[in-house]
């Protein structure tokens, strides 16, 4: 669950709150396409340290701390999934630079997730679908999409209360060999589909009594305008990119170990 | 029997839902946990059974603290049945909706058709034992999710908000059927608002208020208190506000029970035709 809240909109004001949605956005595409051109862990490690103020900036230092937390298992995993495969098919390579390659893969993974949930932390489902909007993606599928993700903590919550109901009748989901946990989810599955069926039911119903689709052309309360401060952000992150390309390309990065000794 | 001693709970998302809880029930004790929306009172019960760990102090349950043992192995003994049936029910028939817990506790054939049998019975579910449990209506479902609970006999039986959505007369069978259960000795705890309901039944009242006990006794004497249930968000019973209107001519004001007014107001008219 409190992985969950590292991902979830957190309804404060803040510099960065207030940044357009699609200045985000790119931000994050950009941060996602420098991360993935580089393999060697400085780069890397800066990308992860450029964030850091973000964070502060946008006081969701406990939730993205979350998240991070969330995230250690899958990095763990990631690390050491990379450290056996380059020990045993890389060959001529020091241990050391199979350590550092490792440890880079690990850090990237480490940053996307954390470009992530700032994203999310700070861009609320509503300015989301407002953004997709003004984008010209057709408002059915902005509806749904918004629903989706204002859907997630509710069915959440209604998987916690199901499991609970059912190990109140005795369901011990970690037990027995690997089939047989899967077949302990059915008790949870069942309930939580059929519920949701009925709950998106329910709600289109809700919807069409109250005039869903009742005008041809929707007007909104709130219009995205790109302002200063997004300009800026796009600016920096073009910048970024930029800067990128061009070191991947022309630049040779020494490897953190060399540095150190 | 169930010892809460200074039980703090925090969720993990930084509520204190229960800050210092001292409660004890007794075997064979028929209690109600009343309060307002958010007071605790489902955070508590999912304390007896285990569900939630205490954050701080500890629960036991026939001495045995929650803290030590599964929820399955202490779900034999007591028994919850949640709030909304549409979080259990799964299976594909009543009957075997009904079996899904006999056959987690790994009882044998002939005893889980035996206990389906007669918790099938017991609520009048026998039409329905080859019918999905999904194409029946709220009330019934109600009662499935019961059953399934009572099918392995629990000694402590705990039921979440058991009156919601069922029609007068399913009430009535309900306080009938959870009477006769507290007669055999189960140890009864009902999480609810329904005030009129929790008069007519007479159990023992715990009232909450935001994570803590704020009193404890007989109903008689929670239910006519009107400053107590005020406080805890609860409304006076129908009985217990005829009465606090009649208390200026002189009758009692601890009154809930219908029978007893009546037989209060017919013995004062009585007595008042004699002298006429």
């Amino acid at each position: 669950m409190s992985v969950f809240d590292g991902f979830k909109f957190r309804s404060i004001s803040s510099p960065i709150h207030q940044l357009d949605p699609r200045a985000k956005f790119v931000y994050v595409c950009v941060l996602f396409a420098v991360a993935i051109m580089f393999n060697n862990i400085i780069p890397l490690l800066i990308l992860f340290l450029i964030q850091i103020p973000i964070v502060f900036m946008a006081k969701v230092q406990k939730e993205w701390m979350r998240s991070m937390k969330g995230s250690a298992v899958f990095a763990i995993m990631i690390f050491a999934v990379n450290l056996l495969s380059l020990y045993f098919y890389a060959g001529h390579e020091t241990f050391t630079s199979i350590l550092e390659r490792s440890l880079a893969m690990t850090v990237r993974f480490i940053v996307l997730v954390q470009s992530f949930s700032i994203f999310f932390l700070t861009t609320s489902p509503d300015m989301l679908g407002l953004a997709l909007e003004q984008s010209g993606v057709p408002y059915e599928l902005c509806f749904a999409f918004t629903t989706a993700v204002r859907f997630v903590p509710v069915l959440a919550e209604e998987a916690q209360t199901i499991i609970d109901a059912q190990k109140s009748r005795g369901l011990e989901i970690e037990s027995g060999n690997f089939l047989r946990r899967i077949r302990n989810y059915i008790p949870i599955l069942i309930p939580l589909i059929v519920n949701a069926i009925r709950r998106s039911l329910e709600l289109a119903e809700t919807m069409e009594s109250r005039a869903w689709g009742a005008c041809e052309n929707r007007t909104n309360l709130y219009v995205l305008k790109i302002k200063t401060n997004d300009l800026l952000l796009i600016l920096f992150s073009l910048l970024l990119l930029t800067v990128s390309i061009y070191v991947s390309i022309h630049v040779y990065i020494p490897p953190l170990t060399s540095l150190l000794m | 029997m169930i010892i809460v001693e200074n039980l703090y709970f925090t969720y993990p998302n930084g509520v204190e839902a229960l800050s210092g809880v001292n409660l004890r029930i007794e075997d064979g004790e028929f209690v109600a946990i009343m309060g307002q929306n958010g007071a605790g009172k489902t955070t508590l019960v999912k304390h007896m059974n285990g569900l939630l760990k205490p954050t701080r102090g500890r629960v036991l349950v026939d001495g045995i603290d929650t803290r030590r043992v599964s929820v399955a192995r202490l779900a034999r003994k007591v028994g919850l049945v949640f709030q909304n049936p549409d979080h259990q029910l799964f299976s594909e028939t009543v009957e075997e909706e009904i079996s899904f817990a006999l056959k987690n506790f790994g009882y044998d054939e002939k005893t889980i058709k035996e206990r389906v049998d007669w918790a099938l019975n017991m609520l009048n579910l026998e039409r329905y034992r080859r019918i999905s449990p999904f194409m029946l209506s709220g009330g019934e479902k109600k009662r499935v999710a019961l059953a399934s609970v009572l099918a392995w006999d629990p000694k402590i039986i705990i039921l979440d908000e058991p009156t919601i959505g069922q029609d007068y007369m399913q009430k009535e069978k309900l306080r009938q059927f959870i009477l006769q259960l507290n007669q055999q000795g189960k140890t009864i705890v009902v999480v609810t608002h329904d005030v009129e309901f929790v008069a007519e039944c007479n159990p023992r009242i715990i009232l909450m208020k935001q994570g803590k006990i704020i009193a404890s006794g007989e109903a008689e004497e929670i239910l006519t208190n009107e400053d107590l249930v005020k406080e805890a968000y609860v409304a006076l019973p129908e009985i217990a506000k005829l009465f606090k209107c009649l208390e200026e001519y002189g009758f009692p004001r601890n009154v809930i029970d219908v029978y007893e007014a009546a037989d209060l107001i017919y013995k004062r008219l009585r007595a008042r035709n004699e002298r006429i």
